[in-house]
């Protein structure tokens, strides 16, 4: 399949970037690594005249941890995560949703940054971040906005960024003791997207409480959905079967998945409950340190 | 757009439209076939190709982007005219029965067993994940990539 013809841009500054892309207005799309926006391109799904490649701009790959946040350059490849050590071991709901986006030889070249900032639903890295409660780096013209991520996701396919603006990095804060987090997907087979996924973190109080909850949908509505009400269940509470139970109903009934080749709307919100449980419980298991 | 580029060692230039897929200017304009062109969705993995020695779906990236870059294609696993310890091992391990998967099994395999040199079959199978083959003959691609681990141990070529 062949792309529609567009003309290539390949700025080598993130000030280079943003100035062909205030130009350009709607003309232009940005590529970065590629992995869903040449798909779209080769079906013709999208058809811009014109292509921003940032990939060849230096100093977007990165992860780090500093002063309460872990910073992600918005080129992080999806592998480069996975083999983080500073992600495996502190963050495991962020290493369980890298292990499982597309496949291995897709993750070598799909970005961080591309996996937000494109608005698919069914992406994996949305859930997590709304779990997560990160922010996200915005640059444009104009200058440089955070975005909570709770705000970013507008519509199916659809950002809080504007027609100029780069997602250059994404922000998650560092979580405190007694944290613990887990991503559960269903996939038909991989590299498939999800039937549906549920992102899950915790924190724990000192008597073993919940102190806070998030919790984050994939694929199961028009936007990534943030599970306000099952993780308000949580709050304060001791995290016995029954009260994961209550929070897994809730995350369900927060779902709005429609029918396609994957499922029912039943079993999707079925699925949601199942997979919210599991993702709780484990979440609870790597929060008081049992792994 | 003029490209230049390093493929399997040799530096090649062309004239491409920015359109132009990596796996049409590997097989088309450069010629070299071995690079097989699957689903065309970025699900199957026959086109993967080594991009600077990691694998890369060559059927989902632009030749522009590969301007500057050092690539390698399973024309380039054989050297001076003997096949490298991998191929061997496929042959040996009945590793293919169509072998339309076979280059990007190979080419995967090779970036798998340069980072983890003593591979579980579990750790095959996950690092093969991304590459389908349809005759569904994973249990002897599994044994020929253990294979080539072993020789390549005991001091194989490469």
């Amino acid at each position: 399949m062949i792309p529609a013809a567009f003309e290539y841009h390949s700025p080598a500054s993130l000030d280079d970037a943003t100035a062909l892309l205030a130009k350009l207005g709607e003309d232009a799309k940005i590529l970065s690594g590629g992995q869903s926006l040449i798909p779209m391109m080769k079906l013709r799904l999208a058809t811009p005249p014109h292509v921003v490649d940032i990939s060849g701009i230096a100093g977007l790959a990165y992860i780090r941890e500093a002063d309460g946040v872990l910073a992600i350059g918005a080129l992080t490849r999806e592998s480069e995560l996975e083999e983080s050590e500073l992600v495996r071991t502190r963050y495991p709901l962020l290493h369980d949703t890298c292990q499982v986006i597309a496949d291995p030889i897709v993750r070598n070249l799909a970005t961080v940054g591309g996996n937000l900032a494109h608005g698919d639903p069914a992406n994996d890295h949305p859930a997590t971040m709304l779990a997560l409660g990160a922010e996200v780096v915005a640059r444009g013209r104009s200058g440089t906005r955070r975005i909570p991520i709770a705000g970013f996701f507008t519509g199916p396919f659809s950002t809080a960024l504007g027609p100029g603006e780069i997602l250059v990095e994404v922000r998650v804060p560092v979580p405190a003791e007694r944290s613990g987090g887990a991503y559960r997907k269903l996939e038909r087979k991989v590299g498939d997207f999800a039937t549906a996924a549920v992102a899950a973190q915790l924190t724990l109080r000192a008597d073993g409480a919940c102190e806070s909850a998030g919790i984050g949908l994939t694929n199961v509505g028009l936007t990534p959905i943030k599970a306000e009400k099952a993780e308000a269940a949580l709050r304060g509470k001791r995290l016995d079967d029954k009260t994961i139970a209550e929070a897994a109903r809730l995350a369900a009934a927060a779902a709005e998945p429609a029918e396609d080749l994957r499922g029912s709307v039943e079993y999707k919100r079925d699925l949601v409950r199942v997979l919210a449980t599991r993702a709780l419980r484990k979440a609870l298991e790597r929060a008081e340190g049992r792994r | 757009m003029h490209v230049e580029l390093t493929i399997n060692g040799e530096k090649r230039s062309a004239e491409v439209e920015p359109r132009l897929l990596l796996v049409h200017l590997i097989r088309d304009v450069l010629r070299l076939t071995g690079t097989h062109i699957g689903c065309d969705t970025s699900h199957c993995g026959a086109c993967t190709v080594l991009l600077e020695g990691v694998p890369v779906k060559s059927c989902t990236m632009f030749a522009v982007q590969a301007r500057g870059k050092k690539l390698m294609t399973v024309e380039g696993l054989e050297q001076d005219g003997k096949l490298h310890p991998l191929q061997e091992s496929f042959m040996a391990k009945h590793g293919l029965q169509c072998g339309y998967c076979t280059p990007g099994m190979l080419m995967t395999s090779y970036a798998f067993l340069g980072k983890h040199p003593s591979p579980t079959d579990d750790d095959i199978r996950h690092a093969i994940s991304g590459n389908l083959c349809r005759c569904t003959g994973y249990v002897n691609i599994v044994k020929s990539v253990e294979h080539a681990a072993a020789t390549l141990r005991d001091g194989g070529a490469r």
